[in-house]
């Protein structure tokens, strides 16, 4: 259980709503492995993104634990649940969120700020990060200025340019049209099997559905499946 | 260090909607430190003119004297104590004897007050030298203002009616030998100059004087029951209050001006943190705390101040400099405020001053900028990451 990276235990999560409680989680219990390249799917209100995001720290649990890469999640103080998603946690948004002030290479970058690494050899870990989504001629450029495509693939050059052992991918492909889709699917696949770094998708997307190896159905809050692909 | 680099970073890549608040921003630095110089330069030039005029390096009164009542005047005189006779035969006091008298330009009559000084002073910049007696006239020197109310000429005769020191009425005929310029109306308007020598012997009053003005600031004060020490800072404290009156209505532009470019910052960052909800969830998921991104707002919206004095610096220099240089031209209905004022104004803008103002300005804009950026603190980053208006 060495590289067990993620560990769930009863987790429930309610949120206030009007004078009562809606309840988005209902004591799910999940573990996952460094490597794996994953999706929780379900409909819209089944609670995918609400895990995905007590996964990433930006969230607690109601009830039960979240333990990520070895922390309680529900026990973090701000800086550390901060510090955790600085260093291993990378994100990946329906909408990009990228800086429309900031060109591809200052996006890229911002990440690797935050964690003091010093200028060359930020530099060097951009350029390999925009390597890998294919956007080196790109980097001077501003989002406005990208396809969705390339914006998103700028995203996941963010989201990997420090090596994180998590990645969290919501709807990562939304906007995107098939083409589009496929290729920052394979991008994603490609990094997964090169650097063994867990992808996590939230998604109702068939396309996204067809790359990960481990799809998890949730309903009503409730893990409904969970079920392994056989690798080839 | 990091929060100031995306600051900068952040601010630029807004483009016109940073320059707007820069721009507008630096006209207020300007203005407020061209209005605070404009004061300063007001309150340095009165200050001068009013010491190299009338004031002198502080003054000996006699006893009696009280400028504000005209009454006390006929009392008003003593003769020099002896331990300032040294000082007046080698010029480092002037003796001024004061009286009250009347003249008769073109057949009007007006009361004026008569001032008789020495020739041979140097310690006033009054013409006195003027006062110098060709054996047959009584020369007398009066200012641009009351040669204008009296319509009296260089050159010119005017009739001279006093008291003497027994109540007994005299008259006689004064030449205007010269009209000095001065921005000092308290030596000018309703006075005439004259020779101290002949002013006693028509107020039967040899040896005597009202006023001994030094040459000095820091004389050592000889009080004695019949003469008074007072200094300068005394001498000028009723121009100094009435220049803090004056500068209240500056005091208010100033603080609308700084309003306005703290209105500028504040609307900016309101507007930031309405629109950049999605945003300042993504840093947050990037690894920032909440306080990291309060932070970075409360710079970015201070760095507009920052900017703004660079901006400034590059326009407002040259400009602010070429005003202490020529000065400003002041309309002759400014001669109504009552107090030594020049045709021209020289600003003048002092380290102090600048370095103050951007001080302030700084330290309020972080204020205002901190203030709405507390709300980010209270965000939600999950719903601020899909942009969510909370």
């Amino acid at each position: 259980m060495n590289d067990e990276v993620i560990r769930i235990e009863g987790l429930k999560k309610h949120f206030a709503m009007g004078s009562g409680w809606f309840t988005a989680l209902n004591g799910i219990d999940l573990s996952f492995r460094r490597g794996e390249f994953a999706g929780l799917i379900g409909p819209s209100g089944s609670g995918k993104t609400t895990l995905l995001n007590i996964i990433g720290t930006l969230d607690v649990p109601s009830e039960g634990k979240a333990i990520i890469l070895g922390e309680s999640v529900g026990n973090l103080s701000a800086g550390a649940s901060a510090s955790i998603r600085k260093s291993q946690l990378g994100f990946i948004f329906q909408s990009y969120n990228l800086f429309q002030v900031y060109t591809v290479f200052e996006n890229v970058e911002f990440p690797l700020l935050l964690q003091k690494i010093d200028a060359s050899k930020r530099k060097k870990m951009v350029l390999d990060a925009l390597e890998w989504v294919g956007l080196t001629d790109k980097m001077k450029s501003k989002p406005a200025q990208l396809s969705g495509g390339e914006s998103q693939r700028v995203a996941i050059a963010r989201s990997m340019v420090k090596r994180p052992a998590i990645v969290l991918a919501d709807e990562p492909t939304a906007n995107l049209d098939a083409a589009n889709s496929h290729n920052i699917l394979q991008t994603m696949e490609k990094l997964n099997r090169e650097l063994q770094t867990t992808f996590i998708f939230a998604t109702h997307d068939d396309k996204v559905i067809g790359y990960v190896r481990r799809k998890i159905f949730l309903f009503d809050g409730k893990v409904a499946k969970d079920e392994r692909i056989e690798q080839n | 260090m990091l929060a100031f680099k995306l600051a900068l970073r952040n601010i630029l890549g807004a483009g016109l909607r940073t320059w707007l608040n820069v721009i507008v921003l630096s006209f207020s630095f300007i203005i407020i430190i061209w209005l605070k110089g404009l004061l300063e330069g007001w309150d340095r030039q009165a200050r001068n003119d009013m010491i190299k005029w009338e004031i002198g390096g502080g003054q000996y009164w006699h006893a009696a004297y009280d400028p504000f009542d005209p009454f006390t005047l006929s009392d008003s005189h003593g003769t020099i104590p002896d331990v300032l006779n040294d000082s007046v035969n080698n010029g480092s006091i002037v003796p001024v004897l004061l009286s009250q008298g009347t003249i008769y330009p073109n057949g009007r009559m007006q009361s004026v007050l008569i001032k008789g000084i020495s020739p041979e002073q140097e310690v006033l910049a009054l013409p006195s030298s003027k006062l110098k007696s060709d054996g047959v006239d009584i020369p007398a020197i009066i200012g641009r203002s009351m040669a204008e109310s009296t319509q009296l000429k260089e050159g010119e005769y005017v009739t001279v009616r006093w008291r003497d020191k027994n109540g007994t009425f005299d008259a006689t005929e004064i030449k205007i030998s010269a009209i000095f310029e001065t921005n000092v109306p308290t030596v000018d308007v309703g006075q005439v100059w004259l020779p101290i020598d002949i002013v006693r012997e028509m107020m039967l009053l040899p040896g005597e004087a009202t006023l001994l003005i030094t040459d000095r600031e820091g004389w050592q004060s000889a009080d004695t029951d019949e003469w008074v020490f007072k200094d300068q800072e005394t001498l000028l404290s009723d121009i100094e209050t009435i220049i803090k009156a004056k500068s209240f209505v500056g005091i208010i532009i100033w603080a609308i001006l700084l309003m306005m470019a703290m209105l500028a910052v504040f609307d900016t960052q309101v507007l930031s943190i309405f629109r950049r909800q999605k945003e300042i969830g993504t840093y947050v998921a990037l690894g920032m705390t909440r306080g990291q991104v309060v932070k970075l707002f409360t710079i970015e919206g201070a760095m507009h101040s920052v900017l703004a004095a660079l901006v400034a610096a590059v326009y407002g220099i040259p400009l602010l400099a070429l005003q202490a240089i020529r000065g400003i031209s002041i309309p002759v209905e400014s001669k109504d405020f009552g107090i030594a004022m020049a045709a021209k104004l020289y600003p003048v803008y002092s380290l102090a001053l600048i370095s103050g103002t951007i001080i302030i300005v700084l330290l309020v804009t972080t204020i205002v900028s901190y203030w709405p950026s507390r709300k980010i603190a209270r965000l939600n980053p999950t719903e601020a990451l899909r942009g969510r208006i909370q």
